[in-house]
């Protein structure tokens, strides 16, 4: 397959894609990188026929193919795998996987084929199974064989590793090279540098929606291919100072939460966050870290547990069935920066400074918002953070994935928090990005903040954090010295409470 | 074979707002060659009479001007009520039913009362009650969504024709004179209860008292903390829980003052424009509010400009039906497709419909 010379533009001035060519070759495997808003997923997009190139021409097998819509793709060979699963909840795997197809609907056939493709490739699927029964793992799985099950030979996956656990990402990994090995042509779309190394066999490189170049994986290592994605050289290695003073700021007895539907999320969970430390939050996601952080935050209703602030003098003060705004007027800052940044954290549709004033808009008794000040917020936080933005009147849904985060990080800073609970704080973001929060947070720890960190990338937490608290399906699987662990220790107690004790 | 698509649509980017206004009225003007078009296919009038017709309807004389102005006052007004509940996403259809409270509960006042209170006391107790009367009928919706979630769109729909039937069932209750089933002018030697006339003209309170609410509704929505948290809860109820704000407050209190100016629009009627109760006193206006808050984007300011257009637009259309002997279905036509074509404007406001390139034909294939 070769892409030559595409060009996609979107509204505006934004080309999102420019003069890119590259080929995707059978019986390989190429990791596409770039930073974000470099245009991976957008020319990915193209092959799958979500968006129309404005530019340039497909050739698969040296032939010319135009690719309008998803349909076009798939009679073509193409599937993606999206980031977010398109699966219906209440079907079983099977009949998702036939979902749309023409043609009379026979299940069994479906399922002997199914089965065939399962065998061949070494997938665990069960086509009887309901998908909500489904973990995040199985249902990707699902998605996987659902593109095989079309015909599908070059397979796109957009950042599949994001919500597994390093030993399903392990499986995972099996699997694309089982079908590497049978002559299909695989993309993988990610960030995390040490899945490329040990994936793939060819790297990408995308920057600014333009190609950079590419290169066999053997003869590269990590620190050349972020020069490459980033365009200049930058350290890859997180600071973790020694923390300042560590004293308990906040301390968490036996919390039990259940959610909407009665559903057990948090059961007796028990810990101290201390003042100047990092504490680390792995597990898998969905095991309760959202449920944590939006009780501490007076978000979430709690069936029994305890949440104490300890002020500086010792005092201690119950935070346990208070709101937002009951929490804030006991003088405890908490900064919250939730893992839905646009859907919670911000308001997508209101500029710069208006988002500044979501914390502050209460301060004084007069009828009128003050809206200088967080006018300055607003110009310092842009100033402070290197926001790229056009103007302060900018809606917030309208610039990039990191710098949302940054407004969004900036504005619970500006707050001078006494404990920032961060939850998947560089998610989406690229490197640069990413470093620029890692700073911010190592920098209220300095100044001695009780940080929580939710994070998916085992990686960063053993190397940022301080300690970390390991969640297993609600409950509290370990404590750990995030100086001592290791990557394979975490994957373990994520699984398993207490993890296993063979080595 | 295959061929490229011969269009594709494509989200604009944000529009300067004059380009915006420039396509609104080039629709408008469409609008209008299409409605003569029409007029002319169906009588044969030559079509620059049918706008002057239009221009003579509307502003042909003293009275008409004056008369325009009013229909415009109180469609701005109840545009105006239904904005801060549309700010927060909550679609208040039921701007109808206020509108009819307030004007029971002013007719009520002015016939129950009249021989107990003196004038001005019973004008006090018109503006009070129709106005909680009209906060009452937005409140209920409200307290359900807040407290139960319940659908906001069906339950105002609803409320509008229990309103329509209480007012039906009181037509009968104080009827006049007996046996007629309506009420009449209401107090009709005494003027009791009927507000001021200023400066000789009968529209100019209403003028003056709505221009006032529009005025302070702007400042209410862009400058107060209420107006802030209005645009936060409609935007997105879970940032607005995320700090602190209380959802189900401010639900219902922004849903009291919806209904609470609705209500004062139903006092102007009665109390200074129609001086009588009867079903259709709102005339449909609680709908076509909707639409005028949708065409203004929800500021108040260009609401003005929004309601005049809607005004002008469907008297000028009643005006070409009585003019040339057509029937109030045929204004009915009009109306739609002037609707259609404003409406339809947005839809190239938002989007940009992109054309496959006319270079490069797929010759070879």
């Amino acid at each position: 397959m070769e892409l030559r010379h595409i060009t996609k533009r979107f509204i505006g001035k934004v080309v999102a894609n420019k003069d890119v060519s590259m080929e995707i070759r059978r019986g390989e495997i190429l990791a596409l990188l770039g930073e974000n808003g470099s245009g991976k997923t957008t020319l990915m997009n193209m092959l799958s026929g979500i968006y129309y190139p404005d530019e340039g021409e497909i050739l698969i097998d040296g032939k010319k193919v135009v690719i309008r819509d998803p349909k076009d793709a798939y009679a073509l060979g193409i599937g993606m795998i999206h980031q977010h699963f398109k699966l219906v909840d209440v079907l079983s795997a099977a009949e998702n996987i036939v979902l749309g197809l023409k043609g009379k609907l026979d299940l069994n056939a479906a399922t002997a084929k199914i089965k065939a493709i399962c065998d061949q490739y070494g997938f665990e699927v069960d086509p009887k199974q309901k998908v909500y029964d489904m973990s995040v793992s199985q249902k990707q799985t699902v998605e996987i064989v659902k593109v095989l099950y079309r015909g599908a030979d070059i397979l796109i996956l957009d950042e599949p590793t994001a919500v597994l656990t390093p030993q399903e990402a392990d499986k995972l990994f099996n699997v694309l090279r089982s079908m590497r090995d049978d002559g299909k042509a695989i993309v993988i779309i990610t960030h995390k540098m040490h899945e490329v190394e040990s994936l793939s066999d060819r790297v990408a490189v995308l920057r600014g929606g333009e190609y950079i170049g590419d290169m066999m994986t053997a003869e590269t290592n990590a620190q050349e291919m972020t020069n490459m994605m980033v365009g200049h050289s930058v350290t890859l290695n997180i600071d973790r100072p020694e923390p300042v003073n560590p004293r308990p700021r906040m301390e968490v007895t036996d919390l039990t939460v259940r959610n909407i539907d009665g559903i057990l999320k948090l059961d007796g969970v028990s810990f101290t966050a201390n003042a100047g430390e990092i504490l680390g939050i792995a597990g898998i996601s969905g095991s309760g870290q959202k449920e944590l952080l939006e009780a501490m935050a007076g978000l979430q209703p709690v069936e029994r547990g305890d949440i104490e602030y300890i002020s500086d003098d010792g005092t201690k003060k119950k935070l346990i069935g208070m709101d937002p705004l009951k929490i804030q007027e006991l003088g405890v800052v908490l900064s919250f920066v939730p893992e839905d940044r646009l859907g919670m954290g911000l308001v997508g549709n209101m500029d710069i400074d208006d988002n500044m004033m979501l914390r502050s808009f209460r301060q004084g008794h007069s009828l009128f918002t003050d809206r200088a000040t967080p006018h300055h917020v607003a110009e310092q936080v842009v100033h402070d953070l290197e926001v790229a933005t056009p103007s302060l009147t900018t809606p917030v849904r309208r610039l990039s994935g990191g710098n949302v985060q940054k407004v969004l990080v900036g504005r619970e800073i500006t707050q001078a928090p006494s404990v920032l609970m961060t939850a998947y704080a560089v998610r989406g973001l690229d490197i640069n990005a990413s470093y620029i929060i890692y700073d911010l947070i190592n920098r209220q720890k300095a100044a001695g903040v009780a940080v929580i960190y939710v994070g998916e990338d085992l990686d960063v937490l053993v190397e940022l954090a301080d300690r970390i608290l390991v969640l297993c399906g609600g409950k509290v699987s370990g404590i750990v010295d995030g100086r001592k662990t290791n990557k394979r220790e975490l994957g373990m107690m994520m699984t398993q409470i207490g993890g296993t004790q063979h080595e | 074979m295959n061929k490229e698509p011969l269009f594709h649509i494509s989200k604009r980017s944000a529009v300067p707002w004059y380009v915006a206004w420039i396509v609104r009225g080039c629709a408008v003007v469409l609008a209008l060659i299409v409605c003569a078009a029409v007029t002319v296919l169906v009588t044969g009038e030559n079509p620059l009479n049918i706008y002057s017709t239009i221009i003579h309807g509307t502003f042909g004389s003293a009275r008409k001007i004056w008369v325009t102005f009013q229909n415009v006052a109180i469609l701005l007004c109840i545009s105006l009520a239904v904005t801060p509940a549309f700010r927060m996403k909550f679609w208040n259809v039921g701007g109808e039913g206020q509108t009819l409270a307030g004007c029971l509960a002013a007719a009520a006042c002015m016939i129950t009362l009249r021989d107990a209170l003196p004038n001005w006391a019973i004008i006090c107790c018109m503006i009070v009650s129709s106005i909680i009367a009209g906060a009452i009928w937005g409140g209920i919706p409200a307290f359900f969504k807040a407290k139960w979630g319940t659908n906001e769109t069906l339950f105002t729909l609803m409320m509008n024709y229990i309103a329509t039937q209480l007012v039906a069932f009181f037509c009968v209750v104080w009827e006049s004179p007996k046996g007629s089933g309506q009420i009449g002018i209401i107090n009709q030697k005494t003027e009791i209860g009927w507000l001021p006339v200023i400066g000789g003209q009968r529209y100019l309170l209403n003028i003056l008292v709505v221009a006032v609410v529009c005025v302070l509704m702007y400042i209410y929505l862009n400058y107060t903390k209420h107006g802030y948290e209005i645009s936060v809860v409609g935007e997105s109820e879970r940032t607005a829980r995320y700090v602190g704000i209380k959802v189900d407050k401010v639900i219902i209190r922004t849903m009291l003052l919806s209904g609470g100016i609705c209500g004062l629009t139903g006092l102007l009627l009665v109390g200074a424009t129609d001086h009588t109760l009867t079903t259709t006193l709102a005339g449909g206006n609680g709908f076509t509010a909707v639409m005028v808050s949708w065409l203004a984007k929800f500021n108040p300011i260009w609401m003005i400009l929004t309601s005049f257009l809607i005004a002008f637009l469907g008297r000028g259309a009643g005006e070409i039906s009585k003019t040339f002997g057509l029937n109030q279905s045929f204004s009915d036509i009009l109306t739609g497709i002037i609707l259609f074509f404003i409406i339809g404007s947005e839809f190239f406001i938002t989007y940009k419909i992109n054309f496959r390139h006319g270079g490069k034909k797929e010759s070879g294939v």
